[in-house]
């Protein structure tokens, strides 16, 4: 009778719109490459992350103002008055840095298995906008606090646009909407943190995700699970059911449905994750000066500079690439083509061969080298610039760029390892 | 569907005003939604440039006005301090002032437009602290050097064009606003010479 019933609401609800076969295509006949290691936890943790910082956002919105003569003392009310609001605040500031962990994670893994190459150059190109559009959504949601770090951090990347000739000083001030930064920036900061920002957020998630889903994930043998119809004997291929738009035109081999195969292997990501998450909110919020800084529990002073500014840890390799420029002019445009290079990657990688462990060894060292340079210009990037400092900076801004010039020389006639025709084989 | 014979040309011209108006009308909405992006009449207000009357400032006087919420000093410097200027070069960071601290037309050994009337931001380079104007009595903490300016918060020394010292915590000159004499008598700080 109950069972009756429920088949009759989804009968009705899939007459009218495709429910059963958008749940079927995506989740419970969607083919997944079997041999995902632990690096394909941290798209679904990305999810769960984007989740979390909507979720609190919302909730921190009810008792944030959002002036310049309230929004500090509005913090502290959340802190202290607020009947847990303490742990709202803390879940979605560190979960602000624990959205770029798992994402650097995400594109490093996208970087290894050469994810981003043909035909994922979309996947790749959507999610180094979403990286960017993070980028300024915490850029934004870090002057709300209205502290020092926020007010003089604001100052110095807003000032950036004023190294744009003829048009700079009219651009910066646009931007703040007024001579210095001030409540008017403030405001608009918050319009576009909680409304504009998440819906292109939520948006280029949507159309990442589509795009995946339309080319299949790559896994790490960088070997495609879907083969030309009919070259794949009966007995091997895969033996779940999928959605026609898959089985019918390819043989699937080497696959299982994300429902519930890989629901149930992300979970056990999310919980692995919400450990180590819950113990740096509840043990480190501050993450070492590093996720909060310590001049941001002094309310924002534009009279007073202190003593050394400094970005969140996430944005410190772009940054000390700037400062490692002595040009104001090429230092900003330098700073910009080092985030922008990163969509073209697919480009660059003119190599069939996706995988690392089947790439050369000069590919190895190509990125061993570059990860190295990304780290150690994000340590310098948080530290005071010394004339020592700047010299390694400049060694490393090298290294950075220096990866995409190699890249794209030797990957035309890579020398590379025979690549199995299957997984499992 | 009919089966009329279909005016291709006539078809792409509408296609083509229809899209042209439409492109119009989109950037003409996109006009306030930009503009109101600028600061707004309440800002502007607040940073607008000041005027001051310069006629009244005895010699060696300082006086202070607030030009877009920063203290702005005015100081009439005596010949004396004039004459100091140059006699200390070698203490200087940025004797020539090289750094752009100041609008072009105020690179030059004072500082200055007027060499007797100093216009300059009193914040320090430092931290932001406002130094101390010491007309006389600077001499205790710069040998030879009459009068300038100390900061109280760690020390740095700035000469009467705003030079800084070196061996101080401040690494740059005092920044001089833009200005200009609308008059003889009356100095307008915010803006430069024809940009008002």
């Amino acid at each position: 009778m109950i069972k009756g019933l429920v088949t009759g609401v989804i009968d009705w609800v899939d007459a009218r719109i495709p429910m059963t076969d958008t749940w079927n295509k995506h989740l419970a006949q969607y083919p997944t490459p079997i041999n995902f290691n632990f690096w394909y936890f941290f798209g679904s943790l990305a999810m769960l992350v984007l989740v979390n910082q909507i979720l609190t956002g919302i909730w921190l919105t009810m008792n944030y103002n959002p002036s310049a003569e309230g929004a500090f003392a509005s913090i502290e009310y959340i802190m202290r008055d607020v009947e847990y609001g303490w742990l709202l605040r803390y879940m979605h500031s560190t979960g602000a840095s624990f959205f770029f962990i798992v994402v650097y994670l995400h594109m490093f893994r996208g970087l290894i298995y050469g994810s981003y190459q043909k035909p994922r150059e979309l996947i790749w190109v959507f999610g180094m906008l979403i990286f960017l559009v993070l980028m300024a959504e915490a850029f934004m949601g870090y002057l709300l606090p209205w502290g020092q770090m926020s007010f003089w951090g604001a100052q110095v990347i807003i000032s950036l646009f004023g190294a744009i000739p003829i048009i700079g000083d009219d651009l910066t001030q646009w931007i703040r909407g007024d001579f210095v930064i001030s409540g008017a920036t403030l405001t608009r900061f918050f319009a576009l943190h909680v409304v504009a920002l998440p819906l292109v957020l939520v948006v280029l998630v949507f159309l990442h995700i589509v795009a995946l889903h339309e080319v299949g994930s790559n896994n790490p043998e960088g070997i495609e699970i879907k083969k030309k119809k009919g070259s794949v004997p009966e007995s091997e291929l895969s033996p779940f059911k999928y959605h026609k738009q898959f089985s019918d035109k390819k043989d699937i081999v080497d696959a299982a449905p994300f429902f519930p195969y890989f629901v149930v292997k992300d979970v056990v990501g999310v919980a692995v994750f919400l450990f180590l998450f819950a113990a740096v909110i509840f043990y480190w919020p501050e993450g070492g000066g590093y996720f909060l800084e310590p001049p941001n529990f002094e309310p924002a002073n534009g009279l007073k500079t202190p003593e050394h500014i400094a970005p969140v840890w996430y944005y410190t390799p772009f940054y000390a690439i700037l400062r490692a420029i002595p040009d104001k002019l090429i230092g900003v445009i330098v700073f910009g083509s080092s985030v922008l290079i990163l969509c073209f990657l697919p480009w660059f990688d003119r190599c069939k061969v996706r995988s690392i462990r089947y790439r050369s060894t000069l590919h190895k060292l190509n990125i061993t080298q570059f990860i190295i340079c990304f780290i150690v210009l994000g340590i310098l990037g948080a530290l005071p610039a010394t004339p020592l400092y700047t010299v390694i900076s400049q060694i490393c801004s090298f290294g950075y760029f220096a990866f995409f010039a190699l890249l794209f020389i030797y990957s035309k006639n890579e020398k590379c390892k025979p690549v199995p025709e299957r997984i499992t084989k | 569907m009919s089966n009329a014979p279909v005016n291709t040309g006539r078809r792409m011209f509408l296609t083509a005003t229809t899209a042209v108006v439409g492109a119009v009308g989109a950037a003409g909405v996109a006009v306030p939604f930009i503009k109101s992006w600028n600061p707004s009449a309440k800002a502007k207000a607040a940073g607008a440039p000041v005027e001051v009357d310069v006629s009244k400032i005895e010699p060696g006087q300082l006086i202070r006005v607030e030009w877009q919420g920063k203290p702005v000093w005015v100081v009439s410097r005596t010949d004396a301090a004039m004459k100091d200027l140059a006699a200390h070069d070698d203490k200087l960071r940025d004797p020539n002032s090289e750094e752009p601290q100041q609008p072009d037309y105020a690179a030059n050994p004072a500082r200055s437009i007027r060499p007797e009337i100093f216009v300059a931001v009193g914040i320090c380079t430092h931290l932001g602290c406002s130094p101390t104007y010491l007309p006389d009595g600077f001499g205790e903490l710069v040998e030879g050097v009459k009068s300038g300016f100390f900061c109280p918060c760690h020390g740095s020394k700035f000469d009467m064009a705003g030079r800084v010292f070196q061996n101080v915590p401040a690494p740059l000159n005092l920044v001089i606003p833009p200005y200009h004499f609308k008059d003889d008598n009356t100095v307008l700080v915010g803006v430069s010479e024809g940009d008002a």
